[in-house]
C-alpha cells in the first residue's frame, strides 16, 4: 500500500461514509451502511458480483441516484458532501473535481454528434474554457491517450470500441480531476484492448496525481492494480483492506469463496468451487449477515446479528465484517 | 423507401394496470357493438320519417336527442348509423388482416420473388392514401359502400402485411420451427398450426387500432356524399346534414355524431394499443 | 456508400414508384364497366366537340400501352386534358385553386410541428401530471378525422362566437386568405398534433434512457443542454420520417376540410370533380397528391443522413 500523504485537507478525494440508499419498492437498502475512502492518488478497487450495489456507490460519488431513492449518510468529494449541493455545485463537481469513465464506450458517447463535441461538451458549456481552449486541451489529451487530433472530427462510429474508450477517458480528464470513477470500464472491450486501457488509466493516474476508484468484477485485475481494494455483498462492504493482504489472508467467507471460484493459471488443476445459493433478494429483508445463508461457517449469531466491521488484529487497514474472521484465517475455506 | 414508414402514431403508454380509462374504453367499445347489434329493435322512431313542421326541434319525452333539420328522430338515426359505421370498418379490417396474414407469411416463409413484389406494391400502395385510393375507385364506379370498402381493405393490407411478415421471420428463426421441419411437418402444417397462433395477438391488436382508422376514413368518404347512400343513417352522413343545423344555431344533431365517432375510434385505438403493448410486454 | 450513390439511388426509385403510380391512376378507368368513351362522357350527351377532346386527351384509338405513355408525355409537358364538367384545361382549373390549398397546407404544417413537437417535448421531459394531460389530449385528438374537427370548430368560433368566417377563402388579399384558413388550417392541423406530440414524446423517451444521456449528465451539462443535444437532437431522425406521412394526411384531408368550409382549393374540386364523374380532373389531382406525397418523402431520405451521420458513414451499424 503506497500511502500518500495530501499535502493539504482535506485527507481523501473521495470519502463515503454511512451511505445509505432506499429504493421504492423494495425491503431493504440497495446499500446499507457503506463506508469508503480513497486518497489522493490511491488506486482503490470495488470488487463485487452484478447488483451487489458497486455501480451505485461508485455512481453516488457523482450523485447519479435513480430516481425515487432515498440516501442517507455523507459522500465527500474534496472535502464537500454532494449529497447536500445545489445543482449548480453539482454541475461543478461534476465538471471539474470528479469524473467517471463508463462500462460501454460505445453506450457513452451519442453516435450523432462528433467526437470534438463529446471531448468539450463538459467544459463549454459549464463555462469552464471558451470553445478554443477546450479544443486545445482536448487535442492534449488525446495524445495522452495515445491518439492522432484526427480523431476530433470524426463520429464515434467510425472509431473502434478501444479508440473510443480512450476518447471517454481522455474526456474525463478534460476537467483535470482529482478523483476518476472507473465503472468497469474494460468489460466491453476485447482482450488486447483491455490490457491497454488498463495500462492507460495506471498511467495516467501516476501522471496527473489523480485518485481512482475501480469498478470490477475481476478479483485479478482488482489485485494487479489496486493499492486498496474493498469487496461488496448485498449493499454492504464485506471486506476492505490493503490488496495484498486481502488476496494473500481473507478474513470474510465471501472473499475466500470468490478467490476459490476465480480459476488461476499458478493454481493447482481441479474444479472451481462454486458458491451455492444466490444473492439475498432485495425483496427479503435481511436481519443478519448478508451472507450467512451460503456461507459455510454460518452459525445462529450469523442469522441474527449484523456483523460490523473489525480490524485484523496484526493488520489496523485490513477490517471484515465477519463474526467469524479468526476462525477463517487457515481454515479449509481458502481453498488456495 | 428506405425510412420506415409508419401510419399509426407511437402505441401509447397507457400502461397502468386496470388504467381506468383502458376500462371506459372497453365498455365503451361493449356499448357501440352492442348498440350496432341491436338497433333495429331499440329505436323509437323510423329514422327516415320526415316532420318538416317539427324540425330542429330541442330534446323532448319523445326525441331525447331531437330531430335533425328534416325532422328526423337523432337518436334513431345515431342507433342506426351505428351498423354502417361499424360495419363498413370491419369489413375493411377482416379483408385487409387475411390478406395480409397470408401475403405476409407467404413473403416472409418464401422469400424470393414473392417478398420482392410484396415489398414493391408495398411501396405503391403506401403512395396513395386509403382516402385517395377510395375517392379514385368511387370516381370509377360511382358512390356506395362496397366501392371504399374494397378500396380502403387494399390499402390497408401492406400495413397487415408487412407486420405479418416481421413477426413470421423472428417466429421462423426459432427453434422449434425447425424441430418441427426434422419431424416432417409440412410448411403449411406448421403455420397454420403453430406460427399463426404465435402471430395472431400482435397482428389482431394492430387490426383492431386499424378499425378506428378505417371508421375515420369511411365516415369522412360519408361525409364527403361518397360512401354511404344518400338516406342510410351514418354518422359521417349525418355530420354533413348537421352542418346545416349549426349554421341555423342548432348544434346538437351535428355535435352528437362528431361525439360518437370521436369516442368511438378512441375507444378502439386505447383497446388496441393497450392490447399490442401487453402483447409486447409478454414477449419480453 | 457515398452520399451521392444514395441520392441517386432514391430517386431513381422515385421516379419508378411514381410511374407505376401513374400508370395506376391511368389504367383506373379501364375498370369501369362500358367503354372508355362513354365512360368518360359519364352519360353527357356525345356532341362531336366533346368526343373529339376525349380522343384527343386519352388517344382512344391507339393501343393501350402506346395511349398511356402518350397520355403521360402530355402531363409532363403541363397538360392535364380538359375538365369536362368545366369545359376548360384542367392545368388550368388547377392554378386557380393550388395556391389556395398549398397555403392552407402550410399554415397547418407550421401549426402542427410547432404544437406537436412542444407538446411531445415537454410530455417527455417533464413526466407526471403534464404528461397524463397531453396523453390524455393527444389520444382524443388522434381520434377526431379532420372533418369532425372543421364543423366543430366552425360551429363554435364562426357561427357561435363569430370570431372568424365560417366559409370560402376570402375576397383575394393575403390578409384576409389567412384570416380565412385560420380555422380550417387548425381543424387539417389537430389529428397530426396528436400523432406528432405522440411520435416525438416515444422518441425522446427512448433518447433519454440511452446511457449516453447519463453520461452527459454526469459530466455536468446543464439539463437544457442535455435535453437539446442529445435528447431532442436524436429523436430528430424518428420524428423526420413522419414527414412524408404528415405531408400525405394534410394533402389527403384538405379535401375534407375544404368541402367543410367552402374553400375553392384542389380538395375541394377533387370532391367536386368525384361527384360529377369528372375524370381528367380526378386524375389529374390524385396525381399532384401521390407526386407531392413522393417528393417529400424523397427529401425526408435525404435531410436523414444529415440528421443521423451513421446512414452514410463509415459505420456499417447504421440503424435507425
Amino acid at each position: 500500500m503506497t500511502t500518500t500523504t495530501p499535502p493539504t485537507p482535506p485527507a481523501h478525494t473521495l470519502d463515503i461514509q454511512g451511505l445509505r440508499i432506499t429504493l421504492p419498492g423494495t425491503a431493504r437498502p440497495v446499500l446499507d451502511g457503506v463506508d469508503l475512502t480513497v486518497s489522493t492518488g490511491e488506486t482503490v478497487a470495488l470488487v463485487g458480483e452484478s447488483g451487489s450495489g458497486k455501480s451505485l456507490t461508485s455512481r453516488s460519488a457523482l450523485r447519479l441516484l435513480p430516481p425515487g431513492a432515498v440516501v442517507e449518510g455523507t459522500v465527500r468529494v474534496g472535502g464537500e458532501d454532494v449529497l447536500a449541493m445545489n445543482a449548480a455545485q453539482l454541475r461543478t463537481v461534476r465538471a471539474s473535481a470528479a469524473a467517471m469513465v463508463f462500462q460501454d464506450p460505445r453506450a457513452s458517447v451519442n453516435p450523432l454528434r462528433r467526437i470534438r463535441d463529446f471531448l468539450t461538451e463538459s467544459a463549454t458549456l459549464t463555462g469552464a474554457m471558451s470553445r478554443a481552449d477546450a479544443t486545445v486541451r482536448a487535442t492534449e489529451l488525446l495524445q495522452a491517450v495515445g491518439l492522432d487530433a484526427a480523431v476530433l472530427r470524426k463520429y464515434p462510429g467510425q472509431v473502434s470500441g478501444g479508440m473510443l474508450q480512450r476518447v471517454v477517458i481522455a474526456a474525463a480528464l478534460m476537467g483535470d480531476p482529482a478523483l476518476l470513477l472507473a465503472d468497469e470500464p474494460t468489460t466491453a472491450l476485447d482482450v488486447t484492448s483491455q490490457a491497454e486501457v488498463i495500462a492507460l488509466l495506471a498511467g495516467l493516474r501516476a501522471r496527473f496525481g489523480t485518485g481512482l476508484l475501480f469498478v470490477t468484477h475481476d478479483l485479478d485485475l482488482a489485485a494487479a492494480i489496486s493499492d486498496r481494494v474493498y469487496v461488496m455483498y448485498a449493499g454492504r462492504i464485506a471486506e476492505s483492506g490493503p490488496a495484498e493482504a486481502l488476496f494473500e489472508r481473507p478474513r470474510h467467507p465471501y472473499t475466500a469463496a470468490l478467490l476459490a471460484s476465480t480459476p488461476r493459471m499458478d493454481g493447482p488443476r481441479g474444479r472451481l468451487a462454486a458458491i451455492d445459493g444466490q444473492p439475498p433478494d432485495l425483496r427479503q429483508e435481511l436481519h443478519g449477515c448478508a451472507f450467512a445463508a451460503r456461507c459455510p461457517l454460518a452459525t445462529e449469531v450469523c442469522d441474527q446479528q449484523v456483523p460490523l466491521p473489525v480490524a485484523a488484529p496484526d493488520r489496523p487497514g485490513h477490517l471484515a465484517a465477519c463474526h467469524h474472521s479468526d476462525r477463517l484465517e487457515g481454515s479449509t475455506v481458502d481453498a488456495r | 423507401m428506405t425510412a420506415v414508414l409508419t401510419r399509426r402514431p407511437g402505441l401509447s403508454r397507457i400502461r397502468a394496470a386496470g388504467s381506468p380509462l383502458h376500462l371506459v374504453c372497453l365498455a365503451l367499445v361493449a356499448v357501440v357493438v352492442l348498440a350496432a347489434l341491436f338497433a333495429p329493435w331499440l329505436v323509437p322512431h323510423d329514422p327516415n320519417a320526415v316532420d318538416l313542421g317539427n324540425a330542429l326541434a330541442a330534446p323532448s319525452a319523445a326525441h331525447p336527442f331531437g330531430v335533425d333539420a328534416a325532422g328526423r328522430d337523432t337518436l334513431s338515426r345515431l342507433l342506426l348509423g351505428a351498423r354502417t359505421s361499424l360495419l363498413g370498418p370491419l369489413g375493411v379490417v377482416a379483408f385487409s388482416t387475411a390478406a395480409g396474414i397470408a401475403v405476409g407469411t407467404a413473403a416472409a416463409w418464401r422469400g424470393g420473388w414473392i417478398d420482392s413484389v410484396l415489398s414493391r406494391s408495398t411501396e405503391l400502395v403506401f403512395a396513395f392514401p386509403g382516402m385517395l385510393l377510395a375517392i379514385l375507385i368511387i370516381s370509377v364506379y360511382g358512390e356506395g359502400l362496397l366501392a371504399p370498402v374494397i378500396a380502403l381493405a387494399v390499402a390497408y393490407l401492406p400495413y397487415v402485411s408487412r407486420l405479418t411478415r416481421s413477426l413470421v421471420l423472428a417466429e421462423r428463426a426459432r427453434p422449434y420451427v425447425s424441430a418441427y421441419q426434422v419431424q416432417g411437418h409440412s410448411a403449411l402444417q406448421i403455420c397454420l398450426r403453430h406460427i399463426l397462433p404465435n402471430i395472431a395477438p400482435v397482428v389482431l391488436a394492430q387490426s383492431t387500432i386499424n378499425f378506428g382508422y378505417a371508421l375515420m376514413d369511411l365516415a369522412g368518404l360519408s361525409f364527403l356524399g361518397l360512401g354511404v347512400p344518400a338516406l342510410t343513417p351514418d354518422w359521417g352522413r349525418m355530420v354533413f346534414d348537421g352542418q346545416t343545423a349549426i349554421q341555423h344555431g342548432y348544434p346538437l344533431s351535428a355535435i352528437l355524431p362528431c361525439a360518437f365517432i370521436v369516442l368511438t375510434v378512441v375507444a378502439f385505438n386505447v383497446v388496441g394499443e393497450r392490447w399490442a403493448d401487453r402483447v409486447a410486454r409478454r414477449d419480453r | 456508400m457515398s452520399f451521392v450513390r444514395f441520392a441517386l439511388r432514391r430517386v431513381a426509385e422515385m421516379a419508378a414508384t411514381l410511374l407505376t403510380a401513374s400508370f395506376v391512376v391511368f389504367a383506373a378507368m379501364y375498370l369501369a364497366p362500358g367503354n372508355p368513351a362513354s365512360f368518360l362522357l359519364a352519360g353527357r350527351s356525345a356532341s362531336p366537340e366533346a368526343l373529339a377532346a376525349i380522343n384527343a386527351q386519352y388517344h382512344l384509338d391507339d393501343p393501350f400501352l402506346v395511349r398511356y405513355f402518350r397520355w403521360l408525355g402530355d402531363i409532363l409537358q403541363g397538360d392535364f386534358g380538359r375538365s369536362i364538367t368545366y369545359r376548360t384545361d384542367v392545368s388550368r382549373l388547377l392554378a386557380d385553386r393550388l395556391p389556395t390549398t398549398l397555403t392552407l397546407i402550410v399554415m397547418s404544417l407550421v401549426v402542427v410541428v410547432a404544437v406537436g413537437l412542444f407538446l411531445g417535448r415537454i410530455a417527455a421531459v417533464r413526466g407526471g401530471a403534464t404528461d397524463s394531460a397531453i396523453l390524455v389530449t393527444t389520444t382524443l385528438a388522434v381520434g377526431t378525422p379532420s372533418f369532425v374537427a372543421a364543423v366543430l370548430l366552425q360551429g363554435l368560433f364562426a357561427v357561435n362566437l363569430g370570431w372568424f368566417p365560417s366559409s370560402g377563402a376570402g375576397d383575394g388579399g393575403l390578409g384576409d386568405l389567412l384570416w380565412h384558413l385560420t380555422l380550417p388550417s387548425i381543424a387539417l392541423a389537430l389529428y397530426l398534433i396528436g400523432m406528432l406530440a405522440r411520435v416525438t414524446r416515444s422518441a425522446m423517451l427512448e433518447a433519454l434512457d440511452s446511457e449516453h444521456v447519463t453520461v452527459a449528465r454526469s459530466r455536468g451539462v446543464p439539463e437544457r443542454q442535455v435535453i437539446r443535444r442529445h435528447v431532442f437532437r436524436n429523436s430528430l431522425s424518428t420524428v423526420l420520417t413522419t414527414g412524408g406521412l404528415i405531408v400525405s394526411t394534410l394533402l389527403v384531408c384538405t379535401i375534407l376540410v375544404e368541402t367543410a368550409f367552402s374553400i375553392g382549393g384542389i380538395g375541394q374540386l377533387l370532391e367536386l370533380s368525384t361527384t360529377t364523374k369528372d375524370f381528367p380532373t380526378v386524375q389529374a389531382i390524385s396525381l399532384i397528391i401521390v407526386a407531392l406525397f413522393m417528393i417529400v418523402n424523397l427529401v425526408v431520405d435525404l435531410l436523414l443522413p444529415l440528421v443521423d451521420p451513421r446512414l452514410t458513414l463509415g459505420s456499417r451499424s447504421a440503424a435507425v
